[in-house]
C-alpha cells in the first residue's frame, strides 16, 4: 500500500485519490489559435523528473497539488491549491 | 555421455548457428536507421528488406532483442474496434498474423481461438451492438451473443446470475486470437537480417543531429551514423526519442502490469475479457493463465509491480472463474505504455521531413506488430503515407479528429 499525504485529511491509502495529471497552463480559450488550444488539451507533462499534479480526495471530493517524481514514485510533497495561486 | 556431447560441440563440422548474427560494427551511413529492436521495428525492417529492396538497415536498439514491451505483452490479437479507421487497420494486423509463419518460416504459433468479451451491465451490451455492427461491416467476424451462447463458449465461467456482475451477454469476436510475442519479434529479425538488415543491440540513440526539417546524423553511444530515413519504434521511450529529435509527442506513459499463474491442464480455450473487471484471461499454450488488466492509475516511468494491481487482477479472475482461488502466481512483471489521448496510435510523417513515426502504442501493440511494419515501411519506401495509416497521423490532434478507441479495451477506460 502507498500512503499520500492528503493536506487536509493526513496520511491515506493512494487508492482513496484519483489522479488528474500535471499541472499546465490555462489558456483563454477565447484567445487561444487553434494549435495552441490543442497543444492545451492534448500534451502534458511527460519528462522524466518532477511534475506538479493535481490529485483529488474521492471522499471528501477534495482537490489539492502534489509534487512527485516520475521515475522513482516518491512524493515529494502535497500542498493546498491556494499554495499555488500564492506564487507569482 | 556429457563428453561425447562436448564432442560434437567443439567440433569445426557443427558450428554453432543462430538465427540473429551477432552485432556488427556499425556503418557510417544507413539508407534507412530504425531506432528500436522491438517487434515493430523488426517487422519493418522485414518488409523494408523483402518487398521494398532496400537492406541497407540498421536496426538499433538499446537493450537486448524485443526486451521491451514485445516481451512484456499479453499477445492478444483482434480487430473489434471501434472506429471504422481502426477496424481496418486491426483487420489487416489480424489478416497477416493468419498467414505469418508461413511468411516468416517460423512458427508464431498463432491460435486463433476467438475472444469472448463480457458484459455484466446494460450500457455495456448496448455498446457491443454498435461494436458488432461496425465490425460486420467491414468484414470482421464480431456479433453479440446472449447468456446461452456465452456458457457453451467457457462453460467453466461464473454467470453469477441475480448478482451485482451477472453476465448478460457478451461480444464475440472469431477472428480473435495469440500468438507467441517473441516468436514473432526472432522471426523479423532472422529474415531481415539474412537479407542484409544489420541488428544493432546494446547501441543507444543519445541524440540526432538535426539540419533544416532533416535528420542528418543519429548519434549512439557507438557511433555516428547518417541516415536517408529514420523510424521511431520505441515503445515506452517513444516520447523520449522523439523529444531528442525536438518532436513533443501528445504521450503520457503509464505502468501496465500483468502475471501469469503456474500451468494448468488445458480448460480455457478463448480469450476472456470483462469490461466492468477490468480484467481479462488468456491460457498459453504451456498452461499458464495470463492475466493482465488495467494500466496503473496514474503517469510514472517505473516497471515496478505493485500489490494493488495484483490484487486487483487477482478479484477479477477469482470472481470469474472461482476454481482459480488456489492456483498460485507464478511471475508477475510491468512495462511502460505510451498512452495517447485517444487510445489510437500515432504513425506517419512527424514534423522532419525523414522522421517517421510508429509511436502512441499504449496497451494494444502488439497485435499490429505485422502491420505497422509492413505499412510503415512502404511509407519509408514510397514516401507517402498510404491511405490505411493517414487517420493515425499525428496532425489529428490539431486538426482535432480523434479516433476515439477507448472503449475498445479492457484494459483502460
Amino acid at each position: 500500500m502507498k500512503i499520500l499525504t492528503c493536506p487536509m485529511n493526513g496520511p491515506r491509502n493512494i487508492d482513496e485519490f484519483q489522479s488528474f495529471g500535471p499541472v499546465r497552463a490555462e489558456p483563454d480559450p477565447d484567445r487561444t489559435a487553434d494549435a495552441d488550444w490543442s497543444r492545451h488539451l492534448f500534451r502534458a507533462e511527460n519528462r522524466r523528473g518532477i511534475v506538479i499534479e493535481w490529485w483529488r480526495h474521492v471522499p471528501s471530493n477534495y482537490f489539492f497539488l502534489a509534487e512527485r517524481d516520475l521515475v522513482s514514485n516518491e512524493i515529494i510533497r502535497t500542498f493546498d491549491a491556494s499554495e499555488r495561486r500564492a506564487q507569482p | 555421455m556429457p563428453l561425447r556431447l562436448l564432442k560434437y560441440g567443439l567440433s569445426r563440422d557443427y558450428p554453432v548457428s543462430g538465427d540473429i548474427p551477432a552485432t556488427p560494427d556499425l556503418k557510417p551511413s544507413y539508407d534507412v536507421v530504425i531506432v528500436g529492436g522491438g517487434g515493430h521495428g523488426l517487422s519493418c525492417a522485414h518488409h523494408l528488406s523483402k518487398y521494398h529492396g532496400i537492406s541497407s538497415v540498421a536496426v538499433i536498439e538499446k537493450g537486448y532483442l524485443a526486451g521491451g514491451n514485445t516481451a512484456r505483452n499479453t499477445t492478444t490479437i483482434r480487430s473489434n474496434y471501434i472506429t471504422p479507421e481502426g477496424i481496418a487497420f486491426y483487420k489487416e494486423a489480424v489478416e497477416l498474423f493468419e498467414g505469418l509463419s508461413q511468411e516468416l518460416d517460423f512458427n508464431v504459433m498463432f491460435s486463433q481461438r476467438g475472444q469472448l468479451t463480457l458484459a455484466h451491465t446494460e450500457a455495456t451490451l448496448r455498446s457491443f451492438h454498435a461494436r458488432a455492427e461496425m465490425g460486420k461491416h467491414l468484414g470482421t467476424r464480431t456479433e453479440v451473443v446472449d447468456q446461452k451462447a456465452v456458457e457453451k463458449l467457457v462453460p467453466s465461467l461464473n454467470m453469477d446470475y441475480g448478482g451485482a456482475l451477472e453476465i448478460l451477454g457478451g461480444l464475440w469476436h472469431a477472428d480473435g486470437g495469440t500468438a507467441r510475442h517473441d516468436a514473432v519479434a526472432w522471426g523479423y529479425a532472422a529474415q531481415a537480417s539474412r537479407r542484409g538488415v544489420e541488428i544493432h543491440q546494446r547501441t543507444e540513440v543519445e541524440g540526432f543531429e538535426v539540419v533544416g526539417d532533416r535528420v542528418q546524423a543519429v548519434k549512439t553511444n557507438r557511433g555516428r551514423i547518417t541516415c536517408g530515413h529514420v523510424l521511431i519504434a520505441t515503445g515506452g521511450m517513444n516520447y523520449d526519442v522523439a523529444l531528442m529529435a525536438g518532436v513533443e509527442l501528445p504521450i503520457r506513459c503509464y505502468p501496465l502490469q500483468a502475471m501469469v499463474t503456474q500451468p494448468l491442464k488445458p480448460w480455457l480455450h478463448t480469450l476472456v475479457s470483462s469490461v466492468s473487471l477490468h480484467t481479462y484471461l488468456v491460457q498459453s499454450s504451456r498452461g499458464e493463465v495470463v492475466i493482465g488488466g488495467s494500466s496503473d492509475p496514474y503517469q510514472l516511468y517505473s516497471t515496478r509491480s505493485t500489490l494493488d494491481m495484483k490484487e486487483h487482477l487477482a478479484e477479477g479472475a477469482v470472481h470469474l472463474f472461482p476454481f482459480l482461488q488456489g492456483v498460485r502466481l507464478l511471475r508477475q512483471w510491468a512495462g511502460i505504455t505510451d498512452m495517447t489521448p485517444d487510445y489510437s496510435p500515432i504513425m506517419g510523417a512527424s514534423p522532419l521531413e525523414n522522421l517517421w513515426l510508429d509511436c502512441g502504442w499504449g496497451t494494444w501493440g502488439f497485435k499490429a506488430t505485422p502491420v505497422a511494419g509492413k505499412r510503415m515501411a512502404e511509407t519509408i519506401a514510397e514516401g507517402r503515407v498510404p491511405d490505411i495509416l493517414r487517420p493515425f497521423a499525428l496532425e489529428r490532434f490539431e486538426t482535432f479528429r480523434l479516433l476515439n478507441e477507448m472503449g475498445a479495451t479492457a484494459a483502460s477506460h
